[in-house]
């Protein structure tokens, strides 16, 4: 069983759907402390000795399997920042599960930066999964910085989701990544925002490789008084193509500044973006409520559609 | 029982106001399969979205079984058991066929029974039922997924905004066998279409034709109607309606 505290567990809950020790290899951080570590024969993690943090490490050809890395912070004014690394051999086929869940019932800040860097070997998939959240009623903020970095190697593919969907204050979310030949993304990312909370993510795609591709969508809801800044590009340097999404909704006071942007420094490389930004559309209210909804309910179930 | 007395809808815009329905009087009664036509223009969407409550009239009282429900909103409507079916269904990012169909039917719809839906749709279910309600969808798919939701809300009343409009000539011919099966299966429940088309006017209890003042011009059932107004606006065979 795991020594946490009822308030972390809910937040485990959140932000991986465990309700204890997870099967396969893990790592489970409360506070500032690993509280819960595993390795397998296949996937060996370590602790880091100069910075705070772990190497994961995944052997050629592990098939799969998964690994979980939540984050849980009950302590107000706790601010930390940890540096994971995950190195995935070649012809692997992983799920790793991150995620951080804060709750602050303080006055001061907490805050959970992550750096997660991950050199995906060749013909190597990996689905990244990602959940950030944030619960309490304190004064203190609640505060998330992510910096993602990936480093693709020939022939492998990786599917991100990022979901940050409720209670977190301020976040800055920093994604880069550098593809190798014939290498695939796609990510997707949702963030929902609300009060007068601040997020901002910043995307960066370097197709480097002949034949790699990259799908790169954000759909994100600002409510109330929040503010959200997207700003995703992509650059293809070789004979690629890549597309990037920004889909917004906004509501009551809500704004939201979408920056798609492309960098083509190869005549072979084909590059699109798309954005919109726009409030919830009449006639999907009024479809709804003729089949019975109230409008706030129609507005839930549109939301909820949009980010899932 | 529907009434419409006095009813009358007045549009306003930059141009000043238009009279777009004027001083309506119709009775829609119980297991009756009604077909409004008329010229483009006539106002037969409006008076479908005063029914569903989307528009209030200007002047006028809407009676649904001797109650009046004219200041009633769109959702107290649905849930006194009017349906409606939108001319141009609405697309959904995110909304799964199966979400719309649990939506509308008000429970933990089964897998196999939002799947019976669609076959009544004449859509393989297999195919469709985890589809988003997006772009992705054509003109008769999305049509046919609208008048899905409005079947499985088992609606006493059900509208249906021109179930023609804005799909292909195919895809509509295999649609009539679903209203003709609506028809015959009509048991405690009244179904008000809004159409031009000549098959779906030869199979109802009654037609109303409005004219482009606004106004009822004619009223009776599809034997007395149709000779009169077949080869007009209000009345077109399937080539015809290419035209419009």
């Amino acid at each position: 069983m795991l020594k946490m505290d009822d308030i972390q567990k809910r937040l485990l809950e959140e932000v991986a759907d465990l309700h204890d020790v997870p099967v396969g290899a893990y790592n489970l951080r409360a506070n500032g402390k690993s509280v819960g570590r595993n390795s397998t024969d296949e996937i060996v993690i370590t602790p880091k000795e100069d910075v705070s943090g772990i190497d994961i490490r995944i052997k050629d050809g592990t098939k799969n399997q998964s690994v979980h890395i939540p984050v849980v912070l009950s302590e107000s004014g706790l601010r930390e920042t940890v540096y994971n690394d995950f190195y995935i051999g070649e012809d692997c086929d992983v799920l790793i599960v991150a995620g951080c869940g804060i709750d602050n019932c303080g006055v001061q800040d907490s805050e959970h930066d992550g750096v997660h860097r991950f050199f995906v070997g060749k013909n190597s998939r990996m689905k990244y999964v990602e959940k950030h959240y944030g619960s309490g009623d304190g004064r203190g903020k609640r505060i998330l910085n992510p910096v993602t970095e990936v480093y693709m190697e020939e022939g492998s593919s990786v599917e991100m989701e990022m979901v940050q969907i409720k209670g977190v204050d301020s976040t800055k979310r920093t994604t880069k990544a550098v593809l190798g030949e014939n290498a695939h993304m796609a990510v997707r990312e949702r963030l929902m925002t609300h009060g007068e909370q601040t997020a901002g993510s910043v995307y960066e795609v370097v197709l480097d490789g002949d034949g790699s591709s990259a799908d790169v969508v954000s759909r994100g809801v600002a409510r109330e008084r929040s503010y959200q800044k997207l700003d995703l590009k992509i650059v293809g340097n070789a004979a690629c193509s890549g597309h990037t999404e920004c889909d917004s909704i906004i509501m009551d006071e809500g704004r939201i500044l979408a920056v798609p942007s492309l960098e083509a420094n190869n005549v072979e490389a084909a590059l699109i973006h798309e954005a919109a930004i726009g409030k919830i559309a009449g006639d999907q209210l009024i479809k709804l409520m003729t089949l019975g909804l109230t409008e706030a309910e129609a507005e839930e179930q549109i939301i909820n559609g949009f980010l899932k | 029982m529907l009434e419409l007395r006095n009813v009358s809808f007045e549009a306003n815009d930059e141009m000043g106001t238009t009279e777009i329905l004027r001083d309506i009087n119709l009775t829609i009664g119980d297991r009756k399969f009604v077909v409004i036509t008329g010229p483009n223009g006539g106002g037969k969407s409006t008076m479908a979205k005063l029914i569903a409550g989307i528009k209030k009239p200007t002047s006028g009282s809407i009676l649904y079984d001797g109650e009046d429900i004219t200041e009633l909103g769109i959702t107290e409507r649905a849930e006194k058991g009017i349906g409606f079916a939108f001319q141009q269904p609405v697309r959904f990012k995110g909304i799964q066929v199966i979400d719309l169909l649990r939506i509308a039917s008000g429970e933990e719809l089964s897998v196999a029974k939002a799947c019976e839906y669609l076959s009544e749709v004449g859509l393989c279910a297999r195919d469709y039922i985890n589809r988003e309600v997006n772009a992705s969808l054509s003109g008769g798919e999305l049509k046919r997924i609208e008048i899905a939701t409005v079947m499985a809300r088992k609606p006493r009343m059900s509208v249906f905004d021109e179930p023609e409009a804005g799909i292909d000539l195919w895809s509509f011919q295999n649609l009539i066998s679903v209203f003709e099966k609506m028809r015959a299966e009509i048991r405690d429940s009244s179904i008000v279409i809004i159409s031009h088309q000549e098959r779906i006017l030869s199979i109802a209890d009654e037609i109303v034709v409005l004219d482009r003042g606004g106004t009822i011009a004619k009223q009776g059932d599809a034997k007395t109607i149709i000779p009169d107004i077949i080869g007009t606006e209000a009345a077109v065979d399937s080539c015809e309606r290419l035209k419009y």
